[in-house]
This record gives structure tokens, C-alpha cells and sequence, in this order.
């Protein structure tokens, strides 16, 4: 039964046997080297939650640092040891620091962690299909991310330190070894861990395609797939098209590390000396980084529109507002990301002609975005809205966009970022619209599907405590950062101290650092409330949430195969929540129209 | 297990699941070489670009990797009839004009080695070490198919390859007439950027 012949063709026939046969799986096959989309989904779930905390924990040091300039951190002493220096931060470390957080939350935790987790789980479940197209590339993308996670948390410990040359390891920083301590065998390890990632996020994103392409069960149309599904396929879409450009530009950027090419160097002069390198230019590493760099903020972004979408309907026992105008504006989105990369570049000395027409694109993204948000909050409007742990995070998760997305506005236009640029008001914005917002999208999921995950319920009480205090940091951090950005805070500087300009925002310093002090430690309530309902969590039901959608049909533990029996059909939308007639306030998609012909409408006793 | 289920319910006509898969693997490794290219393009339009002569060699391995698709092609057709000699002699003549391909290429580095073109360090210009990277990962990716080649190759060995059992040697021939068209792409590319 595990013999799993993946490759093209099956040689032997097995006919039907999609039952109960695992048990004589093994240990190893079932929970490590499983191919069940729903095992690798936790493993990309755990390994999410890990990584959180990593990432986490790093922002919590360098925030010390930043809130309090002036104080000796011996205490750190024990856990950092030669990175504290008579209590002071080395500076390096520093911009080890800030370059870990954000490669860590952004690839590890948003999007691997993120799309990994939903993409893995939901899609099959929700689709009505036994598992991904392929089991194994799917187990292989998970390995490959594992590996890819070891290297990069080795680089944690290296004497070097880890990468230090920012997240977007802008070269000749990067390129160059003797720059900084951070460009040594740190940045090695980054550009491995990040050619391996790359590899799991293609054979991951080919699965998820395909699966929705492929396996939709009888009467699943494109129009009526949940708006889940239709965010993880287009982030995959997304992710399949932008990688490999990623992998390109680290690509050059290994060979003109490690093989003396002159791709992105020229004429450098370093520690007196001058490099033998000419005819390069560093700043085509920065457009064949943002081709990727761009829709990658939308592959963070994306799995969590389809989350929130899911949970707000469901909660508020209305059809979500505009399910076509939903699905449009997501395409709209994902074409929009692959031509507005430049306006990450409007400094760059590129031409204004150039730069307005990049920022005439970007502007127009605030259109579909605002259709999200009308619709959503559309949808919450006179709605019976239950307010469950995961509906206030996706009501806040509206909030959060909102008020990101309009300082995106502000940025947009390349004559008010050639102003912010590089302050913390940038720091701001995409903390808030895609680093704050995702992250609520994905506690949304995960309060959402634990039932379906674990068979059992997340504690509702410590889900509001860690709600609010989360909620309520995300915006005591974020928001006095806009303040200080326009009052021309610069990002990625160790000390401000020693410059007049900035001397009167220590205060405001040392409260965003409380601030996110208290954000960080909030999250071990959750981390106590997850493992603890994993195992005494109260039990929960087939369909607790009274959703319509499939994954709900299934035992409360799937097996391996999801249905025990043959998969169910499909017959309506998944949003007829609180229609009019109905014996229930939800009928599922699972429910042919012949069935509830007190409810049907006019055009739809056609169908009955 | 999966995969059983997967062909067991997707046998009701249309694409199979992994040829699906491979074009859109396919479509990563174009986007790929267009960010190579492009990149290419962007930094030979900023200037302090060294003009050179490419390789004589190239344009032989560019009609042996056309014939090499050819006998793929052939093979894939002795399948379908169930010609299975005939199969496994164009498979390794498939086989062996790849190999041949690749060797042709390595001679074109030493080429360029010999006027004084070269990958990295003193003296190297990014418009000698671009055709080193795109020959060179276009290279690997024809290793790759060169290991498909072989696992097809081994499987009609036992069998496996017939009218009845097509999927392995579609997507063995689909993958190979790709990395034929990227090379030709590639070297159109090189001609009209020189």
C-alpha cells in the first residue's frame, strides 16, 4: 500500500482501494515520509510556528537595542555570547538581525509556513479530491524545505554570524566577503537555504496547480470553488512564475561570489584596494530580485484574502458580497504584481518617465484591493455575525489592510517615496499590510481548520486574550512608527544616538519596544493554547462551524483518502448561508437543489 | 497508493496530472532563462560589454540536438506502433546525440577559453560569462533529460513502453522537444545579440 509509484505510470492495477488500508504504515511513513497532503500540512504548520518564533525572537533583540540605545545588555550575554560586546550589541549582529527576521518571516513563515500549511491542507479537502496530484513531490517539497530550514538555521551559529547585507541582499554588500562580517560564509548559507527553498516553493506550487486543475471532484466548477482555492491557486500561479527569476538572480549572484564574474560588480574600491571587477551592474540584481520580490508580497498576501474571505462569510451566515468581483479582484492583483517591481527601485536613479508610469501602475492595485475590503466589509454588514477567536482575527485582519494599504497610496507615488524612502514609515506600511495583516490571516486559518486538522476545538477564552493583545501591539508598534518615519527615521540603523535629529524619539522608541515585547510574548498564549488542544482540547464535531464547505463532510479525523466512501459531488456554490427558505442557516455544496426547493430560486428550479 | 487513486479518477479524459505537471515545470525553467536573457539584454543595453565571436561549434550542436529530437520523435512513434526494437535503437541514438551535445558544448567552452573569453576572474567581461551560464544551465537541465532518456530506455528493457503504456515516453519526448526548442531559442538569441 505505501509503495507508492509515483513516477508515470502504475505497472500494477490496484482497483479501489482507497479504504482504510494504513494501518500497516509505519511510523516513519506515516508521520515523517508521509505523502498524505494533510501530514505535510502540519509539518509545514510546525515548522511555520518554529520559525515564527525564530523570527520573533530575533526582532525582540534588535528592538532592545533600538528602544533602549543608551542600556548594557549583559543579561544577553549567556544566550549571544560574543555578539555582546561589555552589553553592547556588536553593530554586524545588528544587520544580522534585521536580514534573518525578515528572510525568516517573509520565505519561511509566510510563505512557506502560510501556503504550505492552507495550500497543503485545504486544497485537496475543499476540492474533493484524495490527495495532491503527486504525493511525493509533495513530501519532497517538504524535505527540500526542511533542509533548506537546517542550513539557514545553522547559519545562526556560525562564528561569522548569519547573512547581513538586509533580506533583500542587495550586492556588492552582499557580493563581497570582506565587506562585513554578515557577506562570509553566512551569506553563503543564505543563498544555499534560499536555492532550496526555491526548489520545495516550485515543486510545492506545480502540486497545487495541477491538483486544482486536475482532481476537482464531480460538479466542482471554477465558479464554484471556495475563494480559498482560487487564492492558493493563484499564489501558486504567482510563486511558479516568480521564483525561478529569484533563483536566476542568486544564481549570478553565487558565481560573482564564489567563481569571480562581474555580474552585478564594477570598478569597486575596497579597504584601499581595487577589485579586478568591471562591467557589472548592481542594479540588475535589484529588478531580477523585485520581478520576484514584488508578487512575493502578494504570495504572502493572497492565501490570507481566500482565509479571511472563508471565515467571514461563514461567520457572519451571509454569502460572501461579490464572489465574481472576489475572483476578479484576485487576478486582477496577481497581474498587477509582476509589473509595479520597480517601484521599489524609484531611488535608483532611474528615469522619471519610467518611474511615473511604474507608479501609475502600482496606484491602480489600490482598486481591486478596495473591492477586497468593500466586499468583505459588505459581507460583515447586518450579517448574524459570530464572533469565534478566528472571526476576530479576520476582522482585524480587514483592519490591518486598510490601514497599511492606504500609506501604500502614500508610498505609490514615486515623489512622496523618493521622501520615505528607507524610513520607518516603509517599515510601517508593509509591517502592517503584509506582515501583521498575513500573519492574522494565517492565526485566522489556523483557529479556523484546527478542528479539522486535530479532531478537536482551540480554547475560545485564551484565543481572545491572545487576540487582543495581539491586535492591540500590532497597532501600538506600527502605528507611532509612521510618526517617526516622516519625522525621516532612517531603517537598519544601529544607533541614532549620536544624531540631534532623531534624539527626541527615544521615548517612542523605548514604547514601540514594549510594544512589541508585549506582541511577542502574546503569541506564547497561543503557543500554550495550540499544543494544549492538541491533545485535551474538547472534541470537536463533524462541522462545528456549520460550513458549507467540503472538508466539513469528512470524518472528523480523515483518514488517509479523506472520504471513506466515494467522494461527494457537488452541486451549488459554497456560500448559500442564511437563504431565504431554507430549513437550515447553511446548505452545504454537497446538498443537490432537488432538495431544498423551499429555497430555491427562480433560476435555479431549472436545476433541481 | 496516490498516484493510483489519481490516474484511477482523472482516466475520464483529459490532460494526465504529471504531463500537466511537467509544463508547468516547463513554464518555471522558461521563466528561468528569460530572466537570464533579459537580464542579458538590460546589461548589454548599459555598455562596457566585450563583442566577441561565438563558437564555429554551435551551430553543429544546434543541428545535433534537432536530430536528437527527430529520433526522439521517431522513438515515440515506434511506442505507439509497438515497434519496440525499433524504440530502443532510437532512444539510445537519442541518447547518444545528446551525450554528443553536450560534448560539443564543452569543446565550445574550450573555445572560447582559447580567445581568451572566460567564466570569472581577471579579464572576464559579463558578455563572455552570461554564454558560460546559459550554455551551462541549459546544460544541466539536458543532463536532466539525458537521465529521463535513460529511465525510459531501461523501462522498454522490461517491457514497459508500449501503445498501452505511453505516459512514461510522452513526457520523456514532451520534456526533451523542450529543452531542444529552449536551445534553439537560446542560439537565435546569441546570433541576433552579437
Amino acid at each position: 500500500m505505501s509503495t507508492t509509484d509515483i513516477s508515470i505510470s502504475k505497472d500494477v492495477h490496484h482497483a479501489h482501494e482507497e479504504h482504510d488500508h494504513h494501518h500497516d504504515q509505519n511510523f516513519f511513513e506515516k508521520y515523517i515520509f508521509s505523502q498524505d497532503h494533510k501530514v505535510i500540512a502540519k509539518q509545514f504548520l510546525f515548522a511555520g510556528i518554529f520559525w515564527g518564533f525564530v523570527g520573533g525572537f530575533l526582532s525582540i533583540l534588535f528592538r532592545l537595542q533600538l528602544g533602549w540605545p543608551e542600556a548594557t545588555f549583559t543579561f544577553l550575554e549567556p544566550i549571544l555570547g560574543k555578539w555582546v560586546e561589555n552589553g553592547k550589541l556588536d553593530p554586524e549582529f545588528y544587520l544580522a538581525l534585521v536580514t534573518m527576521h525578515g528572510t525568516i518571516m517573509v520565505f519561511f513563515v509566510l510563505t512557506a509556513g502560510l501556503s504550505g500549511t492552507f495550500s497543503n491542507f485545504l486544497i485537496p479537502l475543499q476540492i474533493g479530491a484524495r490527495d495532491m496530484a503527486s504525493g511525493f513531490m509533495n513530501m519532497l517539497s517538504f524535505w527540500i524545505f526542511f533542509l533548506s530550514s537546517i542550513v539557514m538555521f545553522a547559519s545562526l551559529f556560525i562564528e561569522t554570524g548569519p547573512a547581513g547585507g538586509g533580506w533583500t541582499v542587495y550586492p556588492p554588500l552582499s557580493a563581497l566577503p570582506q565587506a562585513i562580517s554578515g557577506s562570509g560564509t553566512g551569506m553563503t548559507m543564505w543563498l544555499i537555504s534560499m536555492a532550496l527553498f526555491i526548489v520545495s516553493q516550485l515543486l510545492g506550487g506545480v502540486n497545487y496547480i495541477t491538483t486544482v486543475i486536475n482532481l476537482r471532484t464531480k460538479g466542482m466548477s471554477m465558479t464554484k470553488l471556495p475563494l480559498t482555492i482560487w487564492a492558493f491557486f493563484l499564489t501558486a500561479i504567482l510563486g511558479l512564475l516568480s521564483f525561478p527569476v529569484l533563483f536566476s538572480a542568486a544564481l549570478l549572484l553565487i558565481f560573482d561570489r564564489s567563481f569571480g564574474t562581474s555580474f552585478y560588480l564594477s570598478d569597486i574600491f575596497i579597504a584601499g584596494e581595487a577589485l579586478s571587477n568591471t562591467g557589472g551592474s548592481p542594479i540588475l540584481f535589484q529588478h531580477l530580485f523585485w520581478f520576484l520580490g514584488h508578487p512575493e508580497v502578494y504570495i504572502v498576501i493572497l492565501p490570507t484574502f481566500g482565509i479571511v474571505s472563508e471565515v467571514i462569510t461563514t461567520n457572519s451566515r451571509k454569502p460572501i458580497f461579490g464572489y465574481r468581483a472576489m475572483i476578479g479582484s484576485m487576478l486582477g492583483i496577481s497581474l498587477l504584481s509582476f509589473v509595479v517591481w520597480a517601484h521599489h527601485m524609484f531611488v535608483t536613479g532611474m528615469n522619471p518617465f519610467l518611474g511615473s508610469v511604474f507608479m501609475f501602475l502600482t496606484l491602480i492595485i489600490a482598486v481591486p484591493s478596495a473591492v477586497k475590503v468593500f466586499n468583505w466589509i459588505a459581507t460583515l454588514w447586518r450579517g448574524n455575525i459570530r464572533f469565534t477567536t478566528s472571526m476576530m482575527f479576520a476582522i482585524a485582519f480587514v483592519s490591518l489592510f486598510i490601514s497599511g494599504g492606504l500609506t501604500g497610496i502614500i508610498l505609490g507615488n514615486s515623489a512622496l517615496d523618493i521622501q520615505l524612502h528607507d524610513t520607518y514609515f516603509v517599515i510601517a506600511h508593509f509591517h502592517l499590510v503584509m506582515g501583521a495583516a498575513a500573519f492574522f490571516g494565517m492565526f485566522t486559518g489556523i483557529y479556523h481548520w484546527f478542528p479539522k486538522m486535530f479532531g478537536r476545538m482551540m480554547d475560545e477564552k485564551m484565543g481572545y486574550v491572545h487576540f487582543w493583545l495581539t491586535f492591540l501591539s500590532a497597532y501600538l508598534v506600527f502605528m507611532p512608527m509612521h510618526y517617526i518615519g516622516i519625522a525621516g527615521f532612517p531603517r537598519r540603523y544601529y544607533s541614532w544616538t549620536g544624531f540631534e535629529a532623531f534624539n527626541t524619539f527615544t521615548d517612542m522608541n523605548t514604547f514601540i519596544s514594549l510594544a512589541a515585547i508585549m506582541g511577542f510574548t502574546a503569541q506564547f498564549v497561543f503557543l500554550f493554547n495550540f499544543i494544549y488542544s492538541i491533545f485535551k482540547g474538547r472534541r470537536a464535531t463533524a462541522n462545528p462551524w456549520h460550513s458549507n464547505t467540503l472538508e466539513w463532510t469528512t470524518p472528523v479525523n480523515p483518514g488517509h483518502g479523506n472520504w471513506p466512501g466515494e467522494i461527494p459531488a457537488v452541486y451549488r456554490w459554497p456560500y448559500d448561508y442564511s437563504k431565504p427558505g431554507a430549513a437550515e442557516d447553511y446548505i452545504p455544496q454537497t446538498v443537490p437543489y432537488s432538495q431544498t426547493q423551499s429555497s430555491n430560486l427562480p433560476y435555479e428550479k431549472d436545476l433541481e | 497508493m496516490v498516484a493510483n487513486l489519481v490516474e484511477e479518477e482523472t482516466s475520464n479524459g483529459g490532460t494526465h496530472p504529471l504531463k500537466f505537471a511537467l509544463w508547468l515545470i516547463i513554464i518555471s525553467i522558461i521563466m528561468m532563462f528569460a530572466a537570464f536573457t533579459s537580464a542579458y539584454i538590460v546589461r548589454r543595453a548599459e555598455g562596457n560589454w566585450l563583442e566577441y565571436d561565438l563558437p564555429s561549434i554551435l551551430i553543429v550542436n544546434t543541428v545535433v540536438i534537432i536530430l536528437s529530437s527527430v529520433t526522439m520523435q521517431m522513438a515515440y512513434n515506434a511506442a505507439n506502433k509497438n515497434n519496440l526494437s525499433l524504440l530502443k535503437v532510437m532512444l539510445l541514438l537519442t541518447l547518444g546525440l545528446g551525450t554528443a551535445f553536450l560534448i560539443g558544448q564543452w569543446n565550445a567552452w574550450a573555445d572560447l577559453v582559447n580567445n581568451n573569453i572566460y567564466f570569472g576572474g581577471q579579464g572576464s567581461n559579463p558578455s563572455g560569462s552570461f554564454l558560460y551560464v546559459l550554455t551551462g544551465v541549459h546544460g544541466f537541465h539536458l543532463i536532466t533529460g539525458l537521465i529521463f532518456i535513460i529511465l525510459v530506455l531501461t523501462a522498454s528493457f522490461k517491457y514497459k513502453v508500449h501503445s498501452k503504456k505511453m505516459l512514461r515516453i510522452q513526457l520523456c519526448t514532451l520534456y526533451w522537444h523542450f529543452l531542444g526548442g529552449l536551445w534553439i531559442y537560446l542560439y537565435i538569441f546569441l546570433r541576433v545579440n552579437h
